[in-house]
Order: structure tokens, then C-alpha cells, then sequence
């Protein structure tokens, strides 16, 4: 029997707790490509332990892809746990480094403001540009971006999202 | 000790005693320490061969398979044989040299990155940089290959790791705490499984690999005969219980038998065990069991609802889950259900024109005369749908063929390491003409070792089931498929390399042959049966329709 229900496509943060070691993000990197399923962001760092590694990962799918995705995650040797944030409360955030043009006086005035509203940090100013810093949901640090980019985006990296679950509340 | 003798020394501890392999440069150290260890190392004539053989040597056996191949093109040549176990999920440790350590990622000679390379194909592998990882490398490489849902692993060894000096330390317990296999089956799982059984009207055993990998061929026999219901067998489930059961109905999907499909259309309630529904059983997927409830055993949890969805999932090990199954048994009151099936079996049953030179009848008579413990290896094609269909496979592990790859090049490899593993046991190849050009060298081996492999060709002069969709699907438009203008002599090739060789054209030559050879104990033997060239394999399910939906023979 198949399930023919609508299916929605819901976006998920998954973090997934690796063994630090050498060719795990290419294990995980080379399931997602032969599976077929997207990566919106990815985000890897040591953690408070060494040998563990995690990672952040925003995907897009289904309940039945998210169910592959999380079963075809765990099958893998080094992957020691993955949690899906998205059943439960969690805090997450991303970094994002803009350098907008700052054609004049007023111009630059404006983006100072802005950046300000957001409490994004002015990180490096030249004659005709201004790099702000900007850290939290991911939501905020695109309303930001949205406002800077009539004046003129030159540059621009995120770090892609990190998340946690909170301490109560869990769920996963 | 060198890196090379521990890993000797390892590979005994793990109860290695057998390894198919190739040499070349970075390998020597290994293969030096090899030489005179005690360990037999057959030296196949391509590592194709090596792999197919330690496939067919676990398969056969049930134990780890071991091959080697030196680095660059001796590691790529294995690579078509771990794809094979891996998606038939055998345990095979697959051992390559690598450049040393200091030349990585320096496109150093002979140097490919063949962890990235099998990444995808492997269940896990490994590069070692430091010999005093050696030991506990190949400790977590043979657990995991044998553990959960078997699969090969691959090391790669550079050649100054091999070099190196340390100590032999083993350890005896390992634990690996991102690997824990999942054996016991929730026993809440279990008792829906179990209640669901007893209200099922027309239930149904969809039987896969698994059961047999797991060893549970005895709990589903005892489960089916206590309860009375039938059992339908993916390729790789044949021989889980014996083919001429009463309630074995034969095998399922797009060349499965007529009563075993109309058997899945029709059930309430399939019990699925140790399979993993592909394609090629599936059909239409939207149509495939469609008043069917589905029970799913299996150990690994991302097969479940993978391609169908299931609706009492029980992960973990068969064997396990069926005895405890196998406690509350009892006979079932479906003997309606029961005798709708055996009407079909009679009506439908398979059958064939018996005039000439019949691939259908070569595999029913071997069927008929080899002893129950024979085992029966395949390559790919319709030689190896003919020997699903009609031979009746008494004994789990007597059915040696690529599945879910479906390698042609595979029977007669793994034959040889099926021949190892079981040197008092007949192993017969049952080959196409075009599978068995594909590893034709390995005779050397063979003869080499005195391995009375039997290969039996099923000679049509074609790469047959490719024609055979080309005459169904594409206008009769035999593009690449037709082998005959430049079809060697195999009884001539099999003279060449001193194997026995013979030739029939007829049912008499062949039941008048067929008894000496397989008398033969000392050299492979090849009989090139020349059948019938038009023959095809029905019933056939085309690709994408629904299982009820077969063709019977041509229009
Ligand atoms: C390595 C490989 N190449 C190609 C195929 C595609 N293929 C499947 S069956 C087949 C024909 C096999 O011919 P033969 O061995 O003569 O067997 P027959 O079907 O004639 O019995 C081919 C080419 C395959 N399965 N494996
Ligand atoms: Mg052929």
C-alpha cells in the first residue's frame, strides 16, 4: 500500500553528532548527493568534546524523505546521533558578514541606523563601503540583508545556521 | 613486527584462513608475510575475481570473505565486486595497498583515492595512516561486515604503513559506540505482528536474503508449517525453505511465477522478512499488494518504508524475531486462501515447449539429479531467471547470484570461492554466453587450485535478455546484442587452459554427459549447451506495470 496524502514540504534543521575524524563530511556530503536529497546549509565545528564534531543541516522534505534522511544518517558508522530540532523548542542562529556600498554621507548615515535596529556591529569601514556583522535567527539576519540591498550589496557570507535544542521542552 | 606481519597476524586472529588476491607494487610487504603464513591465498587472474570470489565464499559459507588487490588499477578492479556485495549485502573485508602515506594526494604512481571510490559501495572503509591503528582497524572492519545487516568493508593499506615496526596488540572486545545494531524486535511489535496474523484471511510470506543471512530458515519453516501459510521468495530468498515445499509458491516480481503474483495481489496481509522490496518485485509500485496489510521484519530500519509503506514495522534480526513468532503458532483457518492458491498452481503453472535443446529443461533435470546440498551459482541474464524459476533450491545457501546488481561476470568468480569454502560439495556455474566471457580467465584459477567447478552455458548465441526486451519493447531491433558471428569455441578455450570441455546440441548428449560430469573432483569442467536461441523467459511482468499485469509468451 502507498500513501498518496499531499505531501508537504517543511523545512528541517537536523544536527548530527560525527566522529571528528577525516572523511565524515564527505561520507555524510555523498549521502545526501546519491539520495537525492538538498542541502540548504551546513554548518560543521568541533564541540565541547573533541572527538564528537557537529553538524547543523537545513534540509527540505517530506515527512517520508526527513524519515530516509534520518534512518540513512544513522546507518552511517561514524554518525553517532542525529537529532531533528524541528519537533521540538530550540535556539538557533547564524552569523552573516555584508559589505554594502555607502555611495554618500547619507547613505552611510541610513545603514548605520539600520544596522543598529538589528544590533548588527559595524567590523570594517573603507571609503565606499561599510561591513556590518549580523548574528541571530536566521529570519532577522534576512531582514537585514533584504533592507541593505537597495543601497547596494558588494559582498556578502553567512555561516549558515548552528542550532541546540533547549534544555526543557525536548522533544527528539 | 612490520605493519605487514600484524596485519597477517590479525587477519588469523579473526580466523582468516582463505584470501583471493592479486599482487603489485605497494601490496609486497603484505604479500610477502603472506607467503608463507599459513594463510592460502589464491591468486585469482583479475581482482574482479578476487572479489566475486570472497563474495561467493561468504555467501556460500556464511563467514567473512577476504580479498586483496594492490592499489591504482588493482584496487579499481575490485570495485564492480563490492558494489555486488554491497547491494546484496555480503560480508566481505576487501584489503587494498595504497601509495605511502607521504605521496597521498600527490597523483603519486598508481595512487587512487579508493576510499572516496567505494565510499558509496562499502558499509564502512578505512585508510590506515598509523600501523598501531592496524589491529583495531581490522578488529571494527570484520565486526562490522558480519554485524547488523552484512556489507563489505574496505581497508586500504599504504605501503610504509606495512613497512613500519610496531606492536601486535589484539584486542578482544571492540565497540564502536556509533554502531549498535538493533537484534531483539520490540516485543509490542511482535504481539500486533502476531494479532494481525490471526485475523489475516489471506496471508502471506514474502521471503528476501535476509532470512537466510540471518540463519532463520528453520523458525520459517517451523512458522509456516504450524500456521499453513504460503510463502513467496524474492531471487534472493530461494532456499530459505526448500523450493518443492507445498506451500512455497516460487518466486515473486517480473519473471516470478504466475500463482506467486496473483498470491501478492491478492493477500490481506503480507509478512515481509529480510527483503527490501526493489523494483524488480515491487512492479507498480501504487498497485503492489494492494489489499495488503504489511508486516516488515527487518535489521535495518532505513529498508522499512523506504519504497513501501509499511504498517507493522519490527526491526531487527529474523532468526530472532521468527522464534519468538514461532512461540504463539498455530495452525491458521485458511484453507479457502489456501486452495485459491494451489487452483492457480495448477492452472498456471510454468511451463515451456519441449522440443530441441530447452534451457528450461537443462535446469529441471540438474533440478532433479544433483543432491540437495549442491550449490548453484548464476551469472546474469535469462540463465539466471531460468534457474530461479526451475530449480527448486532445497537448502538455504545454495543459491549463489547477484541480485541487486545483477553482475554478469559473477557466477563463475564466485563459483570458485563457493568451490573453496565447500570442497566436498557439487558447485555448478550456470552461465550465459556472453556472462561467462566476462571472467573466462578465472579458468586458470580454477584449474590451477583443482576446483571441479561445473559451468554449464546456456549457449543461445546472444546476450539474451537484452534481445529478449529488444524483441518485446524495441521493434525487434537487436542493437549490440547478437553474439554469434564471433562466439569462441569454449570447449576449445576450456582445453586451452586445461579444464575438461564439452559440447551439446540435443537432450540426449546432455542427460548422457551430464552424469560424468559431475563425477568430475579434480578440474573444472564447461559443457557449452547450444539451446535454443529464441528462448525467453515468461512470465514476465514489463517494467512499470502492475504484477498481475504478465505476459505469457510472445504475441
Ligand atoms: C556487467 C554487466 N553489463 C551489462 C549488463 C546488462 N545485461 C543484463 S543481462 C545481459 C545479457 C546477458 O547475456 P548472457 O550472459 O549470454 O545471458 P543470457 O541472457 O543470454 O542467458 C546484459 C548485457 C549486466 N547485467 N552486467
Ligand atoms: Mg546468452
Amino acid at each position: 500500500m502507498v500513501e498518496n496524502g499531499e505531501k508537504e514540504q517543511k523545512a528541517h534543521t537536523i544536527v548530527i553528532a560525527v566522529e571528528n575524524k577525516s572523511g565524515v563530511l564527505a561520507r555524510i556530503a555523498g549521502l545526501f548527493s546519491a539520495r537525492g536529497y538538498n542541502i540548504d546549509s551546513l554548518c560543521v565545528s568541533e564541540t565541547e568534546d573533541p572527538s564528537i564534531s557537529k553538524m547543523t543541516l537545513t534540509v527540505k522534505g517530506d515527512e517520508r524523505i526527513l524519515e530516509q534522511i534520518y534512518k540513512q544518517l544513522n546507518k552511517l558508522i561514524d554518525v553517532i546521533k542525529v537529532f531533528d530540532l524541528t519537533e521540538g523548542d530550540f535556539i538557533d542562529r547564524e552569523l552573516a558578514l555584508v559589505k554594502v556600498k555607502t555611495l554618500n554621507a547619507a547613505a552611510r548615515q541610513d545603514i548605520m541606523q539600520i544596522a543598529s535596529i538589528f544590533r548588527a556591529k559595524v567590523v570594517d569601514i573603507g571609503r565606499q563601503s561599510l561591513t556590518l556583522e549580523v548574528a541571530g535567527k536566521t529570519s532577522k539576519v534576512n531582514a537585514m540583508i533584504e533592507m541593505l540591498k537597495s543601497y547596494g550589496i558588494k559582498e556578502m557570507i553567512k555561516t549558515g545556521k548552528i542550532a541546540m535544542a533547549r534544555e526543557f521542552n525536548q522533544k527528539k | 613486527m612490520t605493519g605487514a606481519e600484524i596485519m597477517v597476524e590479525a587477519l588469523k586472529k579473526e580466523g582468516v584462513d582463505i584470501i583471493f588476491g592479486y599482487p603489485g607494487g605497494v601490496l609486497l610487504p603484505l604479500c610477502d608475510k603472506l607467503y608463507d603464513s599459513g594463510i592460502n591465498v589464491i591468486l585469482v587472474r583479475h581482482e574482479q575475481g578476487a572479489a566475486h570470489a570472497a563474495d561467493g565464499y561468504a555467501r556460500s559459507s556464511g563467514r567473512v570473505g577476504v580479498c586483496m588487490a594492490t592499489s591504482g588499477p588493482g584496487a579499481t578492479n575490485l570495485v564492480t565486486g563490492i558494489a555486488t556485495a554491497y547491494m546484496d549485502s555480503v560480508p566481505v573485508v576487501a584489503i587494498t595497498g595504497q601509495v605511502a602515506t607521504h605521496l597521498i594526494g600527490s597523483d603519486a604512481f598508481q595512487e587512487v583515492d579508493i576510499t572516496g571510490i567505494t565510499r558509496p559501495i562499502t558499509k564502512h572503509n578505512y585508510l590506515i595512516k598509523d600501523v598501531k591503528d592496524i589491529t583495531r582497524t581490522v578488529k571494527e572492519a570484520f565486526y562490522i561486515a558480519k554485524s547488523g545487516r552484512p556489507g563489505p568493508v574496505l581497508i586500504d593499506l599504504p605501503v610504509d604503513v606495512q613497512r613500519a615496526e610496531g606492536k601486535f596488540e589484539y584486542p578482544d572486545e571492540i565497540e564502536i559506540r556509533s554502531y549498535k545494531p538493533t537484534y531483539e524486535g520490540h516485543p509490542l511489535q511482535i504481539e500486533r505482528a502476531w494479532k494481525a496474523i490471526k485475523e489475516a484471511k489471506r496471508p502471506l510470506f514474502l521471503v528476501g536474503g535476509g532470512v537466510i543471512s540471518s540463519g532463520a530458515s528453520e523458525h520459517l519453516r517451523n512458522f509456516v508449517e504450524k500456521t499453513g501459510i504460503p510463502v513467496v521468495f524474492t531471487l534472493m530468498g530461494l532456499g530459505s525453505i526448500p523450493g518443492d515445499h507445498p506451500l512455497a509458491l516460487g518466486m515473486l516480481g517480473m519473471h516470478g511465477t504466475k500463482y506467486a503474483n496473483y498470491a501478492v495481489v491478492e493477500s490481506d496481509l503480507l509478512i515481509a522478512v529480510g527483503c527490501r522490496f526493489d523494483d524488480r518485485i515491487t512492479g507498480k509500485i501504487e498497485t503492489f499488494a494492494p489489499h495488503a496489510k504489511i508486516i516488515h521484519i527487518d535489521i535495518d530500519p532505513s529498508s522499512i518504508s523506504k519504497n513501501i509503506v509499511v504498517d507493522i514495522p519490527i526491526v531487527g534480526d529474523a532468526k530472532n524475531i521468527l522464534s519468538k513468532l514461532v512461540e504463539n503458532a498455530e495452525k491458521l483457518h485458511i484453507e479457502a486462501w489456501v486452495k485459491k492458491i494451489m487452483d492457480w498452481k495448477e492452472k498456471h503453472p510454468l511451463t515451456y515447449e519441449k522440443n530441441g535443446l530447452k534451457p528450461q529443461y537443462i535446469i529441471e533435470k540438474l533440478s532433479g539429479m544433483l543432491p540437495d546440498d549442491a550449490i548453484i551459482c548464476t551469472e546474469v541474464g535469462q540463465n539466471q531467471m531460468w534457474t530461479a524459476q526451475y530449480y527448486k533450491f532445497r537448502k538455504p545457501r545454495t543459491l549463489v547470484t547477484s541480485g541487486g546488481l545483477g553482475t554478469m561476470g559473477f557466477g563463475f568468480p564466485a563459483a570458485i570461492g563457493t568451490q573453496v569454502a565447500n570442497p566436498d560439495k557439487i558447485v555448478l556455474d550456470i552461465a550465459g554466453d556472453g556472462s561467462i566471457q566476462m571472467n573466462i580467465q578465472e579458468l586458470a584459477t580454477a584449474v590451477y587450485n583443482k576446483l571441479p567447478v561445473k559451468i554449464i552455458i546456456l549457449n543461445n548465441r546472444c546476450l539474451g535478455m537484452v534481445r529478449q526486451w529488444q524483441q518485446l519493447f524495441y521493434k525487434k531491433r537487436y542493437a549490440f546484442t547478437c553474439l554469434e558471428d564471433a562466439e569462441p569455441d569454449f570447449v576449445k578455450l576450456a582445453d586451452a587452459y586445461g579444464a575438461i570441455g564439452y559440447r551439446v546440441n540435443s537432450t540426449e548428449e546432455f542427460d548422457k554427459i551430464i552424469p560424468k560430469v559431475l563425477k568430475e573432483k579434480e578440474k573444472p569442467v564447461l559443457v557449452d549447451c547450444w539451446i535454443c536461441e529464441e528462448e525467453n523467459v515468461f512470465p514476465m511482468v514489463p517494467a512499470g506495470a502492475s504484477l498481475d499485469q504478465m505476459l505469457e509468451g510472445l504475441a
